[in-house]
């Protein structure tokens, strides 16, 4: 790695933002490469969370109280933020939720009560088991048939394939932006355009994207998209569902409660309108205004800037790991990939590299990544997955190699 | 007088689970780091008897999220013996050492026995429920092995 690329970021100054960078872990510095799990949370979102329970806790919507309207005014200007970050037409298109987890499984109850049996829905081979489960799911109440858009050994799906699973039964397809167990981006603006040739809907899981793109969902023309704010430097248990205006619309409401009501007698409620009618019960009010810190602390270090300093971290692995005998890497587009490095090294099971690098204070993860479909095409039994974020840095990479080195040595 | 014999074996067999136990936890505090502690646990996962091919089936498997382990027992007079294996070398480290534990027992005392000795050698982690490398399903297993094989006995008497 040159000069140059240390000079994309000031990475000592970004390092200190982030306290658990500086922790032990088995007695060894924390190398810390699971970022496609979660992200570190830097303390400028720690000091947001910590804020809102000492000047602002109250609940939302509903207090006249000042406090309650200060709570409610700065939940509310986190949607506006996620609103303009990905650049969604109206705030309310934009549903808080729990996470991507919790958005997919929110539009994929909508859908039973509109799909017919007759009607398809195309996943792709490359996604999580969160993208596959509730449509599987979906399709046991509908009678609808799920098909599966198949990948390349590359791991690029299959372009060719799709336009001919594409028809005028297609309702529905799902993609994730970029998988978790390979870093592939999938090219979801050509999918989107094919999809809507034939009238179908479409929800691009964008959990794996947000890191590292910023999307935007107007130019997408993307029918529904979801986050998860831990992925991006945020708290858990938030995220965002966007959905299109008429298509939030048409949907039912998830779960019933208070929130979510327009008015409520024991013959009939009448639900509130968008973003309400998805948000049923207290939200997560401190998870969701730090949802917006995070989106302000990464904006200012810039997404481009992340995306170049991440490419080269990458590179940089990719090229040092390649040295060692063995190893093979799952995922092979360099130039639509994110920074996420999944590989085994020839007889050797991904767990046990794991658990010897965890020995030596290295976080990466191991093992299927919730894609089980992904590795019985690979016909292996999971990974090992090293994924840097734009707080990683050059010399983690050296440590890790190193590591990695003295792990395969102990296990041959 | 039968109640009085049988808290007697115990006794005895209990001991000797006990014994092995004492044995590895000596053996592995001659390690001075985690190091040394693991090229053993490694090299004991390449030394364990593989389990016979015939028994590496599906319905002996058990699927942790991150290793897969195969377990089967078969009674030998009055003994339990254990054969398993994974396809992860550190696990079946950990295999090897569990089943120098267990087999050669009496079903009655590996029912009986504990395996906190894991936490005593440093492993304790291996054993973690959210783990997912199937080994406490496995020694789950070995002991449901062993209920059966004692009530089979018990209905013989």
């Amino acid at each position: 790695m040159t000069n140059t690329s240390e000079q994309i970021l000031d990475i000592k100054k970004i390092r200190k933002d982030f306290p658990i960078l500086s922790r032990e872990i088995n007695g060894k510095p924390l190398v810390y490469f699971d970022n496609a799990a979660t992200s570190q949370t830097p303390t400028q979102v720690i000091d947001c969370i910590v804020d809102y329970y000492e000047n602002k806790n109250a609940n939302i919507h509903r207090g006249v109280h000042s406090l309650s309207q200060i709570a409610t005014d700065a939940y509310e200007g986190a949607r506006e933020k996620v609103r303009a970050h990905f650049n969604a037409e109206f705030a309310h298109e934009i549903i808080l939720t729990a996470g991507t987890t919790h958005s997919i499984n929110l539009v994929a109850n909508g859908y039973a009560s509109i799909l017919k049996p007759e009607d398809e829905i195309l996943v792709s081979a490359m996604e999580h088991h969160s993208n596959i489960v509730p449509w599987q799911m979906l399709c046991q109440k509908t009678g609808s048939k799920l098909k599966v858009i198949p990948m390349s050994h590359k791991g690029e799906l299959e372009m060719d394939t799709y336009k001919e699973l594409l028809n005028e039964n297609t309702k529905l397809v799902f993609v994730n932006h970029v998988s978790n167990a390979l870093g592939t981006i999938n090219p979801v603006k050509e999918i989107i355009d094919l999809a809507h040739g034939v009238d179908a809907r479409v929800l691009i899981d964008g959990a794996q994207s947000a890191p590292h793109i910023k999307a935007d969902v107007q130019a997408l023309d993307v029918d529904y998209y979801t986050v998860s704010a831990h992925k991006i430097c945020g708290p858990t248990g938030v995220g965002m569902l966007y959905g299109k205006e008429d298509l939030l619309n048409m949907l039912p409401p998830y779960q019933g409660g208070g929130e979510m009501i327009s008015e409520v007698t024991f013959d009939k409620t009448t639900y509130a309108g968008l973003p309400h009618k998805f948000e049923a019960g207290t939200p997560n009010i401190s998870g969701g205004i730090a949802f917006g810190a995070a989106l302000d602390y990464m904006n200012a270090i810039g997404f481009d800037a992340i995306a170049a300093y991440e490419m080269e971290l990458l590179k940089y692995a990719t090229s040092e790991i390649e040295k060692i005998e063995g190893v093979e890497i799952y995922g092979t587009t360099p130039d639509r990939k994110t920074a996420v490095l999944s590989f085994n090294i020839e007889g050797l099971h991904p767990y046990d590299i794991g658990t010897l690098l965890d020995k030596m204070g290295i976080a990466v993860r191991t093992g299927h990544h919730c894609a089980q479909p992904i590795m019985e095409f690979y016909k292996i039994p999971g990974t090992v997955r090293a994924s840097f974020s734009f707080y990683n840095s050059k010399e983690e990479i050296d440590s890790f190699i190193t590591a990695l080195k003295k792990a395969k040595s102990m296990l041959l | 007088m039968a109640k009085s014999s049988s808290r007697q074996k115990r006794k005895i067999n209990v001991s000797s689970i006990q014994e092995r136990q004492e044995e590895i936890i000596e053996e592995f505090s001659m390690f001075e780091d985690w190091m040394q502690r693991y090229e053993y646990m490694i090299e004991l996962g390449k030394s364990l008897p593989l389990i016979d091919e015939k028994h590496k089936i599906e319905e002996n498997i058990i699927k942790g999220c991150q290793s897969k382990v195969w377990v089967y027992a078969e009674m030998d007079d009055d003994q339990v013996n254990y054969t398993a294996d994974s396809d992860a070398i550190i696990t079946k480290g950990i295999i090897a050492i569990l089943i120098r534990v267990f087999s050669g027992q009496k079903p009655e005392d590996v029912m009986n026995a504990d395996t906190s000795f894991i936490d005593e050698i440093g492993l304790k982690e291996h054993l973690s429920p959210t783990r997912a490398n199937g080994l406490v399903s496995m020694i789950k297993q070995m002991k449901m092995y062993a209920i059966a094989y004692n009530s089979q006995q018990q209905n013989k008497a």
